[in-house]
């Protein structure tokens, strides 16, 4: 039921941008986590509060399901003062260091290597948590992922790569990027932890990520999680785009057809749960995006005292 | 007086740190091994263990990010790269990730971490093993520089790069390694933002970075005793901030500026300072500012050709000349740096 509500938060936080984009009042470029929240919520679920969690530019749906806040996510999307990082970053650079979200870059690849880091403070100051970095597949293109996987697995540290694999970097397939068969393969050649799978399925999803975590401790091993999904939308922007013709509509449909939120929520109503009981429930997230997307509106952009804020320390 | 070699005072400010805060541990491509970074991180390991001072994979811009990750999480990384030219490979984790990170976060998250480059000069460096670039650092909001020419100044700006919040590149000069000065034992005065008056005089000023302040120090004793001028040396120290007040004081006090930077000058640090002069002091100037910096070319690996490439004292001392309208003094007899008196090979 909770792996569901924060399907639901997400699918619906996205609908909401999907609706209102056009307006022009979120003035900040969308890459939009549809397809994929089954990853996101199923790992962020699997891990301990106070696990580190870095991404990228596609970082709707680990922001929400490692925050659950709708007041932040909403407020830095139309860039308001209400917001922590008073629009400094909007839709591509998230950030939540209270709940663990530790930041996401823009960058292709560029976020794992402070995740690496990040393992590499916890062992040092004897803490047990890990770090969580998500990154689509084009960052296996990027020669700092091998640098960084490399030196996880060299120096032991508990470091969980995710690659989200949607099979695109930007519009370039795998196959006109990959000098090799397969990336699972090549990283099984690492002292490292490797799981693959495509499973749109959260909960499978979940109780994959607690064994790989399990399996992390007793091996004393990074481990890379490499899971296939679908993005439903265009890379950045909110409308489909099969149109352009670099992938067909019937791979969506296929897709579309195991889709993640109806998935569970078929999954949860045979369990048995009531369906006025699971409408109440949707009902109340409705309302909470409602309430966030209302305070957003009517919040003060930042001043321009703002701009000059925390860019080095008041120390001196 | 504690005499103490550049290489020794980064050695010992190390020492001090580590022992100080266990947060600090020092990094980078082969700071263990028995070369130890010209010998600057000696003992370190043995000290404070393998997991304070540890060799990593040739991966610059994969181990800047993983500093990165280790400062937001409280610790201060130390991270060494044994030639500028190397630290480049990290331009991406720097310019994109380390500097902005604070921003970023809104002030939720800090980089106290500290990047030591060497650049290097001498004995057929060439093109990859020479160079400076520190406008390309100061150039970054969110970055500091600071470019040390003493040994004193080495410990105290790697110990206030280490306790400051924000991530500092310290810039060392190779041939810096081997000249000794004072290094007091306890040293808390450094501030980072202060330039020194290396030394005091009344009608030039000489601003020089890095290297170039043992080429200045000679120039303005060469003058003193052959044509009675009087140079003031300022060493910014440091580069980001800038402490404008003591240059801007010190040009209007002479009305005569000369900028002997460690780099080439075209869309270098000494347009910067160029252009921060012309902005502040410009009715007390009575002759343009001066630039003095490498030859614009890749630097070349023989010795006749190197010799061309990098300023001297004796620029410094015709530059000087020409803008008060002497003759040139003879300076035969005087004995300027030279690197083959001071190195033999082979490296």
């Amino acid at each position: 039921m909770e792996l569901y509500k924060k399907l639901y938060l997400i699918r619906k936080c996205e609908e909401f941008i999907i609706k209102n984009y056009n307006s022009d009042e979120m003035k900040t470029p969308m890459h939009m986590s549809m397809g994929g929240e089954a990853i996101a919520v199923g790992v962020c679920a699997a891990l301990k509060p106070e696990d580190q969690v870095f991404g990228t530019y596609r970082s709707h749906g680990i922001f929400l399901a490692k925050t659950g806040d709708t007041d932040d996510f909403f407020a830095e999307m139309f860039g308001k003062a209400s917001s922590t990082l008073k629009g400094k970053g909007g839709s591509m650079h998230l950030c939540a260091p209270e709940t663990g979200f530790m930041g996401t870059s823009a960058i292709v690849g560029s976020a794992i290597p402070p995740a690496v880091g990040a393992a590499f403070a916890h062992v040092y100051s004897k803490s047990n948590k890990i770090a969580a970095v998500f990154f689509g597949d084009g960052a296996i293109d990027e020669g700092v992922f091998w640098e960084s996987l490399n030196a996880a697995c060299l120096m032991k540290l508990p470091v969980l790569f995710i690659c989200e694999d949607n099979g695109f970097a930007v519009h370039s397939p795998a196959s006109a990027r990959h000098g090799y068969k397969s990336i699972s393969a090549i990283t099984r050649q690492f002292n490292c932890i490797v799981f693959e799978d495509s499973t749109t399925d959260v909960k499978k999803i979940y109780d994959l990520t607690s064994d790989a975590i399990i399996r992390m401790k007793n091996d004393n091993a990074p481990c890379f999680l490499h899971l296939n999904y679908y993005r439903y939308l265009e890379h950045v922007g909110v409308n489909e785009d099969f149109e352009a013709g670099y992938r067909p509509k019937k791979e969506f449909e296929l897709w579309k057809k195991k889709d993640p939120v109806k998935m569970q929520r078929n999954k949860i109503m045979e369990a048995g749960i009531n369906e006025q009981e699971l409408a109440g429930l949707e009902k109340q997230i409705d309302a909470k995006i409602a309430a966030s997307v209302d305070k957003a509106g009517r919040a003060p952009f930042p001043g321009r005292d703002v701009l000059f804020e925390e860019v080095v320390c008041k120390c001196d | 007086m504690r005499l103490m070699s550049y290489r020794n005072a980064i050695n010992e400010a190390l020492v001090q740190e580590m022992s100080r805060d266990n947060r600090v541990f020092v990094y980078g491509i082969d700071v263990a091994d028995h070369k130890r970074i010209f010998n600057s991180t000696k003992g370190l390991v043995e000290k404070f263990g393998a997991q304070r001072c540890f060799s990593t994979p040739l991966s610059e811009d994969a181990m800047t990010g993983f500093g990165l990750g280790a400062a937001i999480n409280g610790l201060r990384p130390v991270h060494v790269h044994m030639r500028v030219d190397f630290m480049l490979l990290a331009m991406n984790q720097i310019a994109n990730m380390v500097s902005s990170y604070r921003y970023g976060s809104n002030g939720a998250l800090t980089v106290p971490m500290v990047i030591r480059a060497v650049v290097g000069r001498g004995w057929g460096q060439a093109y990859q093993h020479s160079k400076t670039m520190h406008s390309c650092f100061a150039h970054i909001p969110g970055l500091k520089v600071l470019a040390p020419s003493t040994p004193r100044d080495a410990k105290g700006s790697l110990i206030a790069a280490i306790r400051d919040d924000d991530p500092v590149v310290v810039m060392e000069h190779r041939l810096l390694y081997d000249v000794e000065g004072d290094v007091p034992e306890k040293m808390d005065d450094f501030a980072i933002g202060k330039g020194r008056i290396l030394k005091p005089g009344n009608d030039v000023t000489v601003i020089a970075t890095s290297w170039m302040n043992v080429e200045a120090m000679k120039a303005a004793e060469v003058l003193q005793k052959k044509q009675d001028i009087s140079v003031e040396v300022i060493d910014p120290v440091s580069l980001q901030p800038l402490d404008t007040d003591i240059i801007c004081q010190s040009v209007k006090k002479t009305g005569r500026c000369i900028i002997a930077d460690n780099d080439w000058a075209f869309c270098g640090y000494s347009a910067e300072l160029a252009a921060i002069i012309a902005e502040q002091c410009h009715g007390s100037l009575k002759s343009p500012v001066r630039r003095i910096g490498f030859a614009f070319t890749p630097c070349p690996c023989t010795r006749p050709l190197e010799d061309c490439f990098y300023p001297k004292a004796t620029d410094i001392i015709r530059t000087i000349e020409r803008d008060l309208d002497l003759q040139a003094a003879d300076l035969s007899g005087e004995e300027f740096y030279s690197y083959e008196n001071k190195f033999k090979g082979p490296f």
